[in-house]
């Protein structure tokens, strides 16, 4: 990065509400008071960077990267792909882009996940990759199983792949989570309406892509997501400014 | 009629989960050689120039009881100021460490450098500080907020963002308390008494 640049301010309004009483764990963990708003500094405008001698050959496979390659994991093969965007619709290359998932049954490999659906030997779950020069990343991986929570009396999260973003700067840090076209918890999941306007809902719905689904071998979903832009720079630092 | 704006919006945030740390810090959760290089392990390396520190805290929520389950992240300037990727910067210091609560107790701890003052384009100095961003189960949107020293009063003083907390005694809860030599505590409240102070930047 050469050029910081402010950040765009936050649109709260794309976002969930922390306090969302349908999301019972949400009621004890959201700030009382307003968030203290400014416009973005350097340690928001600057951010860690990632390069490929981080990444290991199968990072981007969890088919594969648990076993080493070794044997395959169960369950319905997909590939994700799709875009980093800004706001401003272009391209954020060469970020790091993390993904975790519980398995085929909905089970996650985590001492405190205790659902009845068995652990995958074949399976971790856990995946990374790094955007190339468009923006563009892919990886390979199993459809996750819907699961139970505790929340309200049956409640169950639909199938999802948590999505944990960079961008280039610390500011505009994301963790959200990808849902699949169709499926019908979707409806029902608290989590999911913590979302409230319809347009910003259905852009956490990755579509079916059936023009990159590889006949015989897998099917592809598509998934673009869209970090913070960076205002142009050539009024900004003067000092009438506040 | 006008011209369309033809923006995108901010993909939504979603909660991390309860189950963050299995993506993010494998070996933390349980899962050692999930990856081969985790990221984050540390703000610093050996080299890293500055005074070593230590901070320590916790993460409680609007009844007092504290978190087990959050994840925070910690990004921060070297000892003169300058974040990684800045001409100059210091390169034993990449700034970033992702860091949780130990299982039983609910402490976290962050060891690193003091970073320096950062200089804002327009002249004016960011008191040394450490920005943080917090996930966890519950929480809808990471939470943004700074821990800074309570023995930099003077830098604290001029500090922009300090400055722009009207309730003045909400100002210590962005105030890292010195224990002893190199150490310092510093306990997060998401909600409700002694709330901490979340930032929009």
């Amino acid at each position: 990065m050469t050029d910081a640049g402010r950040l765009i301010p936050r649109d709260r309004t794309a976002h969930p509400d922390p306090y969302d009483p349908g999301y019972k764990t949400s009621v004890l963990r959201s700030p009382n008071q307003a968030l203290l708003s400014m416009e973005s500094t350097p340690t928001e405008e600057w951010g860690p960077t990632f390069g490929h001698d981080q990444l290991g050959p199968l990072d981007n496979n969890l088919i594969l990267n648990w076993t080493k390659g070794e044997a395959p994991a169960v369950g319905e093969r997909i590939l994700v792909h799709g875009h980093v965007l800004d706001e401003l619709g272009k391209p954020v290359p060469h970020t790091l882009v993390e993904v975790w998932q519980a398995n085929a049954g909905g089970r996650y490999r985590h001492h405190k996940d205790t659902y009845f659906a068995p652990l995958d030997p074949n399976f971790g779950g856990c995946g990374r990759t790094i955007t190339d020069e468009n923006g563009y990343y892919q990886f390979m991986t199993i459809k996750p199983g819907a699961y139970p929570w505790p929340n309200r009396g049956n409640d169950w999260r639909p199938a999802h792949i948590h999505y944990s973003i960079f961008g280039h700067s610390f500011g505009q840090r994301l963790i959200s989570q990808m849902y699949f076209e169709g499926d019908p918890l979707m409806r029902y999941c608290p989590i999911f309406h913590t979302v409230k306007d319809r347009g910003q809902l259905d852009s956490l719905v990755a579509p079916l892509d059936m023009t990159m689904s590889r006949p015989l071998d897998y099917l592809t979903y598509k998934f673009d997501i869209v970090l913070r832009g960076r205002r142009q720079t050539m009024f900004e630092n003067k000092p009438e400014g506040l | 009629m006008v011209q369309p704006l033809t923006r995108l919006r901010e993909t939504p945030s979603q909660t991390a989960g309860p189950y963050v740390h299995i993506g993010l810090m494998p070996t933390y959760a349980g899962n050692p050689g999930s990856v081969e290089k985790e990221v984050g392990t540390s703000p610093i390396t050996e080299a890293a120039k500055g005074e070593r520190i230590e901070i320590t805290g916790t993460v409680s929520d609007g009844t007092g009881w504290v978190l087990r389950d959050a994840m925070i992240e910690s990004w921060q300037a070297d000892a003169e100021g300058l974040y990684a990727g800045q001409e100059g910067a210091d390169p034993g210091v990449p700034g970033f460490c992702r860091f949780g609560a130990h299982a039983e107790t609910g402490l976290w701890t962050l060891s690193t450098i003091k970073p320096g003052t950062v200089k804002l384009p327009d002249g004016r100095v960011q008191a040394p500080h450490i920005a943080l961003w917090i996930v966890a189960r519950g929480i809808n949107i990471g939470l943004m907020t700074r821990i800074y020293f309570e023995d930099e009063e003077e830098a604290n003083a001029a500090d922009p963002v300090l400055m722009r907390i009207e309730q003045r005694p909400r100002v210590e809860t962005l105030l890292a308390k010195k224990t002893g030599d190199g150490a310092y505590r510093f306990d997060i409240r998401l909600q409700g008494e002694g709330e901490t102070v979340f930032l929009d930047l």
